[in-house]
């Protein structure tokens, strides 16, 4: 017990030691600060400049902006849609692979262009080598970057004032990769692949087992791929086992760097934006809503995990302790830890099966990416979202003070409060059509292997992920089917779309607005009373939208459970 | 006001009226109450079906009743908050003259009669004695007692003259003395009293930015909650239960924010209303709303902070004169001295002498000197002795005209006052100063606590005055304000706003006169004085009919109001979500899972009673919230923390915690009453 509190201090005073440094950074070299140590990488920098002819130095209001994230995104998704349809012609396949069945390759290119990563296929079956190298990481590259491009544009729409302008898209995406994303990548690669996890271009090992039986052992370039999936909030394994896989994840050491790698970046893009408006307060308050929404979830979660399963009791396990679909390596704990952080944040990675949770447990999750993942969120996009029920929030309490509502010097008006309607509700809406066809049709139905409470449970699961952009499986729910892939693939672009664009849309009306200066009767947002009230206006639209279907799901199966 | 909006009649005409609102085309407006109607509809048919099949159906009729009344609840809160105005509208209209009008012709004074309704702006036109004012204009001569009580509800007559600040008068007044040449300055149909009427009644009463902006929440909010009602059956029926659309339809209405939605339009009528109270008329609602936020005003330092005038303050003899003499010398130089200065004089010196009452007159052998612009100095001589009163260059030029001469100590006393912002007045007998008189602005009593007010309430206060820094800085610091423009030209006022707003603030600002038209179009809030030039109050989007200075406080206090009143039954609409959920989810689900029954914490009786509970808690909360709604939620001066915890606290918490106790009692009622 005293063993977890100390990991889990050192882990939190990681996170706000790391977030920090990096979120300063990022605030500097976001915006062309490079300072002395990065000045020599400049030439280079410019020279992609030069190659994809950008004028690095223009600006763009917000729907060239828009345009050009549209454009480049959907040129990553083609291609990686038409690499898995070729991969069996092409190199780097010492498996022999065939190429990736039609609907499986869409919503894996959809998945891993919308940041989300939720695998329907199984990585060591499916994908080649290139597949994953060429097309999968790269999009995880470039997914990742994405999501900050778009938190810059929504940071400059609060700094700037009487402007059209939010920065040029190629350029906050070519420093966000070069500056950011692999830098640390490469880090975290190297210090992986010390502690086990492969990193080759080798086929897969026959070996023979202690009983005389074959075994193939699956390995490849993975070490590369995990650093950035856990980076850059992505979370779609190598492996289909993901996290859980000792190749991926092999031991303590290298559970707690990639725990700490999950949340990394989403608490970074926090402190980041407090340095970016000169206002760190504003930053470190939006973080403590965060780590309050975190440890909210964190609490529910282990309280309902370390209550034992009854049935487990009953087959003479001592406490019921509810090891069922957890690595003996991990452990309760850190399968808690690790199923909290990568659905509070958009991450989706799993060390353990989070199908066998107990239910409450698993409704947390849920509750987690239905909310869309709001507690240090995917990188950019999380704190996206979080400004959006800031503005909800924001425009109650300034009516409750008497004035028409502002967020940092910003007068918040229908336009804004249209757009924050659909990021905040559009994913949700999707989210609960999405499940509710799944679980009236044949096909959805097909899928499940279970019945009852917890099959509704996995149906709802795997629609919070996707509209969540998650990416996380409860698995149990065989997805790999023409109809949940296309379903799914739908849920995952809304999701994506419906919070980024009307952030872009949001930045280009706030950049021109004016600044309203502050004075005695503005609310201050950098208090304990701004950061209750967004995590109460955070937490009653989650239950308000998710109650009577929950209440079928988790909690009905939690009630017979411990009936 | 608050008396006479209770009246019998008004509830009954608001009665009749929220039956007429139930047309759809006319809730289109309310989109949240025109899915109400739906619902109502749906439910009603169910109802009528079951009858015709012979099925129960006392349940869905008891339901069909209270989503109708939840409807007519909230159209009668609309209904009734705009009798009001109508009422005060009614009344107006009567004084809308119908009178003929002399129109003049030319210049030879030629008149034609002609009906009210044909003048044209810029005719000219005469009125005389004990005639109605036929239509709004300018008076370009003469001179006139007006009877404004049609429009401003305030009996005392007012002097209207040609020239000035005090020129504009309004169609529906009534000349009681005096005639005048007008100068007709709006056309029919578009006359002041026309635009009033048009505000009171809510004919344009358009929708504010801050009023779409809540009306996109409440929608947002509408389509999430049908999206759960409607794809909850999916949900259920895989669960093996068979949901009831009465219930679901119940469901939705519960969840829609109907309280909000229904006293949403209501809060908007009623808070034009109250500014009509305090007698000021809104030209639009969109600058209420922006009275809350206003955080500079601008004050013209004459009439609004200071009386006005310069009064006599002090009397101070010079060494060696005995202050009664020299009083008395003072007082014999003034009494030929009309202007307020003069006069203030001697009411001063009625107090320093204590003769309170009584004239004080001059000896017969005496002869005045009035003050003009050559000499600028008053006087009186009496024998041989002139007695002058006047600044210190014009009565020195006097004394050395005497053979006399100034002192350096007196001139450096004169320096003195003048250091401290205020104005001496030296006064002489023959070739000897004997005296000098402090005049002072004298600050309006109660004006430090209203600007205290106003920046407890977060706004500044910027003083205007024409004087120099040092008697602006003194008046300043007297009034407490936070900031002044010294020697300030009339288009200096222009230049302050638009400084101000391109720093971000909105400004607020109070003004009568012509030259402060262009600055009042400027300003974020403009609040023209209705005894001020018709110029300035076209340029306003406020007109306040009091003609008071101070009128700012309460607009301001009355636009936070409508805002908190909105953000506080949002808050409270939304809040009361949570119980309505634990009362029919349990309904819903519990008859196939009875392990839910846990989620049924407030213990209701039965399904239905539990579903009927939570429908007619919902209902009742409207009429019950209306007092509230017209009234508006009070403005307290603290800090925005404490005034939002405080808010928080009753209408959040409250709002989440009420209606367990409500539905519980309500289901305990049905029960008792067997309508369950």
């Amino acid at each position: 017990m005293i063993n977890l509190c100390i990991y889990s201090l050192f882990l939190g005073l990681s996170l706000v030691f790391g977030g920090i440094l990096i979120g300063r950074y990022m605030a500097n070299i976001l915006t062309g600060n490079k300072g002395k140590f990065l000045t020599w990488l400049t030439p280079f920098e410019n020279l992609l400049y030069r190659l994809a002819y950008i004028d690095a130095g223009q600006e763009m209001n917000w729907k060239t902006y828009t345009w050009a994230l549209l454009a480049f995104n959907g040129i990553g998704l083609v291609f990686l849609f038409a690499l898995q349809l070729v991969q069996g012609i092409l190199p780097l396949n010492p498996d022999h692979l065939k190429s990736v069945r039609w609907d499986t390759a869409l919503n894996t290119a959809v998945s891993f262009m919308t940041n989300t990563n939720w695998q329907s296929y199984s990585g060591e079956t499916t994908m080649s080598y290139l597949t994953q190298m060429l097309g999968l990481t790269v999009q995880n590259f470039l997914s990742a970057a994405t999501g900050i491009a778009a938190l810059l544009a929504v940071i400059r729409g609060f700094i700037r004032k009487n402007t059209q302008l939010l920065g040029n898209f190629w350029v906050d995406l070519t420093r966000t990769t070069l500056y950011v994303l692999l830098p640390l990548s490469i880090i975290l690669t190297v210090l992986l692949i010390s502690q086990g996890v492969v990193q080759t271009f080798q086929p897969a090992i026959s070996a023979e087992t202690l009983e005389g039986g074959r075994q193939t052992i699956a390995v490849g370039p993975a070490a590369s791929q995990i650093a950035i999936k856990q980076i850059g909030s992505n979370g779609g394994g190598f492996f289909n086992v993901n996290s859980a896989h000792p190749f991926e994840n092999p031991n303590l050491f290298t559970n707690f760097l990639e725990t700490f790698a999950i949340l990394w970046l989403p608490t970074a893009c926090v402190f980041m934006f407090g340095y970016m408006l000169k206002n760190q307060k504003q930053g470190n308050v939006i973080f403590a809503v965060m780590l309050m929404l975190f440890l909210i979830s964190l609490g529910a979660a282990l309280i309902a995990e370390n209550q034992g399963n009854p049935l487990s009791e009953r087959a003479g396990i001592a406490h019921g302790v509810n090891m069922e679909g957890k690595e003996m390596r991990f452990g309760v704990f850190h399968s808690v830890i690790w199923a909290v952080a990568t659905t509070a944040t958009s991450n989706g990675s799993v060390n353990s099966m989070h199908d066998s949770f107990m239910p409450l447990a698993g409704l947390v999750c849920m509750f987690n990416m239905g909310i869309g993942e709001v507690a240090f969120g995917g990188v950019g996009v999380g704190l996206i979202s979080m400004i959006f029920y800031i503005i909800l929030t924001m425009f109650l309490a300034g009516l409750m003070i008497g004035r028409t509502p502002e967020f940092l010097g910003k007068k918040l008006g229908p336009f804004e409060m249209v757009m924050a309607m659909i990021a905040l509700l559009a994913p949700i809406v999707a989210l609960l059509i999405i499940a509710g066809i799944a679980i009236a049709v044949p096909e959805g139905l097909a899928s499940l292997n279970n019945t009852g409470a917890h099959g509704l449970s996995e149906i709802l699961y795997a629609a919070s992920s996707a509209c969540g952009n998650n990416g996380s499986a409860f698995a149990g729910l065989n997805a790999d089917t023409r109809f949940y892939n296309i379903l799914l693939g739908i849920g995952m672009l809304v999701g994506r779309f419906a919070t980024i664009l009307p952030a872009l849309a949001l930045a280009g009306s706030l950049a021109e607005k004016k600044l309203i200066p502050t004075t005695q009767a503005t609310f201050p947002t950098t208090g304990a009373l701004f950061a209750i009230m967004v995590a109460a206006v955070v937490i009653i639209m989650g239950a308000l939208t998710f109650f009577p279907f929950y209440s079928l799901g988790p909690i009905l199966e939690h009630l017979v459970l411990y009936r | 006001m608050n008396q006479t909006i209770w009246k019998w009649h008004f509830i009954r005409e608001a009665v009749k009226e929220s039956f007429i609102k139930l047309n759809p085309f006319a809730l289109w407006r309310n989109p949240v109450m025109l899915i109400v109607e739906i619902g109502s509809i749906i439910a009603t048919f169910i109802f009528i079906g079951n009858i015709v099949k012979g099925l129960p159906f006392g349940f869905e009729m008891q339901i069909s009743l209270w989503l109708w009344l939840t409807i007519l609840f909230a159209n009668f809160a609309e209904a009734f908050a705009e009798k009001a105005g109508k009422a005060r509208a009614n009344s107006l209209r009567q004084s809308r003259s119908q009178a003929d009008a002399k129109k003049l012709l030319n210049e030879k004074g030629d008149i034609q009669i002609v009906s009210a309704s044909e003048l044209r702006k810029d005719d000219v036109i005469l009125v005389s004695e004990g005639e109605m004012i036929p239509g709004d204009g300018d008076i370009i001569e003469g001179t006139a007692l007006v009877d404004e009580s049609a429009i401003t509800g305030e009996s005392a007559p007012v002097i209207r003259e040609s020239g000035g600040d005090r020129s504009g008068v309004t169609g529906g007044t009534k000349v009681l003395s005096g005639i005048i040449r007008l100068r007709i300055t709006a056309n029919p149909g578009d006359t002041f009293l026309d635009r009033m009427i048009g505000m009171v009644e809510g004919a344009n009463r358009q929708k504010t930015p801050n009023e779409i902006a809540l009306e996109i929440l409440l929608i947002a909010l509408t389509v999430l909650f049908i999206t759960v009602v409607a794809v909850l059956p999916a949900y259920a029926h895989y669960m093996g239960i068979a949901v009831s659309v009465v219930v679901l339809v119940s469901l939705l209405v519960c969840l829609l924010p109907t309280t909000i939605g229904g006293l949403l339009p209501a809060i908007g009528i009623a808070g034009m209303d109250r500014l009509i109270q305090h007698n000021v008329i809104a030209l639009s609602g969109r600058a209420v709303e922006a009275a809350g936020d206003v955080n500079v005003v601008l004050l013209d330092k004459t009439g609004t902070i200071t009386l006005g005038n310069r009064m006599a303050y002090e009397f101070l003899p010079v060494h060696g004169i005995e202050k009664n003499a020299f009083v008395k010398s003072a007082v014999l130089s003034s009494l030929a001295d009309e202007t307020p200065e003069g006069r203030s004089i001697i009411v001063l010196a009625k107090k320093e002498l204590q003769v309170k009452g009584k004239d004080i007159r001059a000896p017969h052998e005496s002869h005045f000197v009035s003050f003009t612009p050559q000499s600028r100095m008053s006087g009186i001589d009496i024998d041989n002795c002139k007695i002058r009163k006047g600044a210190l260059d014009a009565v020195e030029a006097f004394i050395a005209e005497q053979g006399g001469s100034v002192s350096d100590n007196i001139r450096k006393d004169v320096e003195n006052i003048a250091r401290k912002g205020d104005t001496p007045l030296v006064v002489a007998e023959n070739s000897k100063v004997i005296g000098m008189i402090r005049l002072k602005d004298i600050v309006k009593e109660g004006i430090s606590q209203r600007i205290a007010h106003l920046r407890n309430m977060g706004i500044r206060s910027i003083m205007i005055t024409g004087d120099n820094p040092l008697t602006a800085a003194s008046i300043a610091a007297e009034a407490g304000v936070d900031d002044f423009i010294a020697e300030a030209k009339p288009e200096t006022k222009l230049e302050a706003i638009r400084k101000y707003q391109d720093e971000g603030y909105l400004v607020a600002m109070i003004g009568d006169g012509t030259n402060d038209a262009p600055a009042l179009a400027q300003a974020d809030v403009a609040v023209a004085m209705n005894a001020g030039t018709q110029a300035a109050r076209e340029a306003a989007n406020m007109v306040d009919l009091d003609s008071s200075p101070t009128k700012l406080l309460e607009i301001v206090e009355i636009g936070k109001e409508i805002l908190i009143t909105r953000g506080a039954l949002t808050t409270f609409s939304v809040a009361n979500d949570v119980s309505k959920y634990f009362a029919i989810v349990p309904a819903l689900f519990g008859s196939v899972y009875p392990v839910l029954g846990v989620l049924n914490i407030m213990r209701l009786t039965s399904p239905r009673s539990a579903v009927l509970s939570a429908v007619v808690f919902n209902a009742l909360i409207i009429p019950l919230l209306i007092p509230l709604a017209l009234r508006g939620v009070r403005y307290r001066v603290k800090s925005v923390s404490a005034l939002l915890t405080r808010n928080i606290l009753i209408y959040g918490l409250g709002g989440l915690l009420l209606p367990f106790i409500g539905i519980k009692l309500i289901d305990l009622l049905l029960i008792f009453l067997h309508l369950v």
